[in-house]
């Protein structure tokens, strides 16, 4: 499990540079990034290097900012990884909500995923052998 | 208990009989003495002969605040001032003070509504009542210390203000009433804690008189859970003589004693009266006031009536909690919107804050928009955008049920709502009328 940052934002012009000048001002370095959008606001998802310091800073500047646990599997960066696990979970009637990936030099491609069931999913992914269990750097 | 148990449960007809017979007597006096009346009553193509039946109510014309005003400070006065034994007054917010005046039987049916009322409510006169409102030019102080002592109860005239005395002598002389208004019940509870009184331990407190500014429910139940007290509703105003009802027992409503006064509820832009149990504002016809008799007062609160028999045996109707003031109202696709309601909604969804702005558009078809903005509040998963659409749906729901329209919610992040300080100005109206 690792944890990633959500912010609610207004849709409206600058709202996300806000957000990315905060994390520059602290140093912190964002590893994943998505947005879903819903007309009026959007949600940002993000892993980054210091997930507690990037909460703490956007909280004070005046976010609304959460943390969630979240799956994360490490797969090596070829055609089909995803499939297979997607498949997997699948198989076993597990919904994935939402799932966005990121390569680093210091990972190989990690996939995050939020998932209906995840205490199955946990087992699920470790029986493939592709449940991340480290830190993000 | 009841006060006056023969007048408190007299048939529907029979009051309308007190009712009519009372207004004729009214209409004729007000002509005869006051010119202001007779000017009005001209204009409005209306002769007391036309007044046969409470049904005729409707041809009289309505009486304002800016008519006193107007009139400041004897004109709308029908006695000679040798007449009259007292004055109150009401500082001017907003423009000239209103004074009222009150014959000597002025004060004994004051006193005799708020004492009926006050019975309703379970006070006795075994009750020791700490009067917390202020005494003086205000109605409250000295409306209440008259019908208190009137009852028997023993009465601790402390007035408003000085709250460590206030805390002090309610431990010591063992008060079990206490009027004031609700946000300074909740000020003396917490003075009180911080002074190591608990109010609900520590005090022989069992209820409060609460009124003189619009609250809510929800006060309500904080004030009920701080301090074991039972907290009911009062009303009245200076120009229908200052607190004269007060909720009963039963906590339905207020009873308005229809021997004294006839309570309509009317559309406030049309000035029609509207059907039973509808809201609309609140006007009052005095039938038994002799110095300032007032026709059809505008009081300018919304409420709705509701008049079948309550559940404590009184037969007089009962208005219900004042929603808000008639100045406030929006009108919203025909149908009569009150931030009140919106604020009462959004105080029941812990997923928002306190703070709203209210926006009001007009779509290129003509049809009105609204949107109600709020802001988040620490509660919330944001987990998916789902999350957050749920709880708009949610909120306009509800503020649908409440409101028989449907207004777009718009949550936003917490802070960036306009504050205020004073009176709040809540609603953008951006349609061109
Ligand atoms: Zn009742």
């Amino acid at each position: 499990m690792i944890k990633q940052i959500s912010v609610f934002v207004e849709n409206k012009p600058g709202r996300l540079a806000a957000i990315t000048e905060k994390l520059y001002e602290n140093n912190i370095n964002i590893r994943a990034f998505t947005i879903a959008e819903a007309g009026d606001f959007g949600i940002i998802r993000m892993v980054v290097d210091r997930t507690e310091e990037a909460y703490t800073a956007l909280k004070e500047a005046g976010f609304t900012v959460r943390l969630t646990n979240v799956i994360a599997v490490e797969v090596e960066d070829e055609p089909g990884s995803l499939h297979k696990i997607a498949k997997a979970l699948g198989d076993a009637g597990i919904n994935i909500e939402y799932v966005y990936a990121f390569t680093s030099e210091e990972h190989k491609a990690l996939i995050i995923f939020r998932v209906s069931d995840e205490e199955r999913a946990k087992n699920v992914l470790e029986n493939l052998g592709v449940l991340f269990k480290g830190e993000i750097k | 208990m009841y006060w006056n148990p023969a007048i408190e449960r007299l048939s529907g007809e029979e009051l309308e009989e007190i009712q009519e017979r009372r207004l004729r007597a009214l209409v004729n006096t007000v002509y005869e003495y006051s010119p202001f009346y007779r000017r009005r009553f001209k204009d409005a193509g209306v002769h007391p002969s036309d007044i046969k039946s409470l049904n005729d109510l409707s041809k009289l014309p309505f009486t304002k605040k800016q008519d006193l005003r107007n009139n400041y400070p004897f004109g709308m006065f029908c006695v000679p001032l040798s007449q009259v034994v007292r004055f109150h007054a009401s500082s001017g917010t907003t423009g000239k003070p209103t004074v009222v005046g009150y014959t000597a039987n002025d004060i004994r049916n004051w006193v005799e509504s708020l004492c009926r009322a006050l019975v309703s409510c379970g006070v006795s006169s075994k009750d020791i009542m700490q009067i917390a409102y202020g005494y003086g030019l205000f109605t409250g102080g000295l409306g209440f210390h008259y019908a208190a002592e009137r009852l028997g109860s023993t009465v601790v005239p402390i007035s408003a203000g000085n709250t460590a005395r206030q805390v002090e002598l309610m431990k010591d002389l063992g008060t079990t009433v206490i009027a004031c208004t609700p946000s300074y019940m909740l000020y003396l509870s917490e003075y009180a804690a911080e002074m190591g009184v608990d109010i609900a331990n520590d005090t022989n407190l069992r209820a409060g008189i609460f009124g003189a500014e619009p609250w809510s429910e929800e006060t309500r139940k904080r004030i009920e859970e701080k301090t074991g007290i039972v907290a009911y509703d009062v009303y009245g105003t200076s120009e229908l003589s200052g607190p004269l009802f007060t909720e009963c027992t039963e906590r339905s409503g207020i009873h308005i004693w229809a021997d004294m006064f006839i309570a309509e509820i009317v559309d406030p832009e049309t000035g029609e009266q509207v059907g039973e149990g509808e809201k609309g504002e609140l006007v009052v016809t005095t039938i038994t006031k002799e110095a300032l008799p007032l026709i059809r007062w505008r009081t300018g609160d919304i409420t709705y009536m509701e008049s079948d028999k309550c559940g404590c045996g009184r037969t007089h109707p009962r208005i219900m909690r004042i929603l808000g003031r008639a100045d406030d109202m929006l009108i919203v696709r025909g149908v009569n919107v009150f931030p009140s309601q919106i604020e009462h909604v959004l105080l029941q969804i812990p997923e928002v804050g306190e703070h709203y702005m209210i926006i009001l558009d007009r779509r290129d078809d003509g049809l009105d928009e609204m949107t109600i903005q709020v802001e988040l509040s620490d509660r919330v998963s944001i987990d998916t955008t789902s999350d957050i659409l749920n709880l708009e749906r949610k909120i306009a729901e509800k503020l649908k049920s409440v409101l028989n329209v449907w207004a777009k919610v718009e949550v936003v992040n917490p802070g960036t709502l306009q504050r205020f300080e004073g009176k709040a100005k809540r609603v953008i109206d951006k349609r061109k009328i």
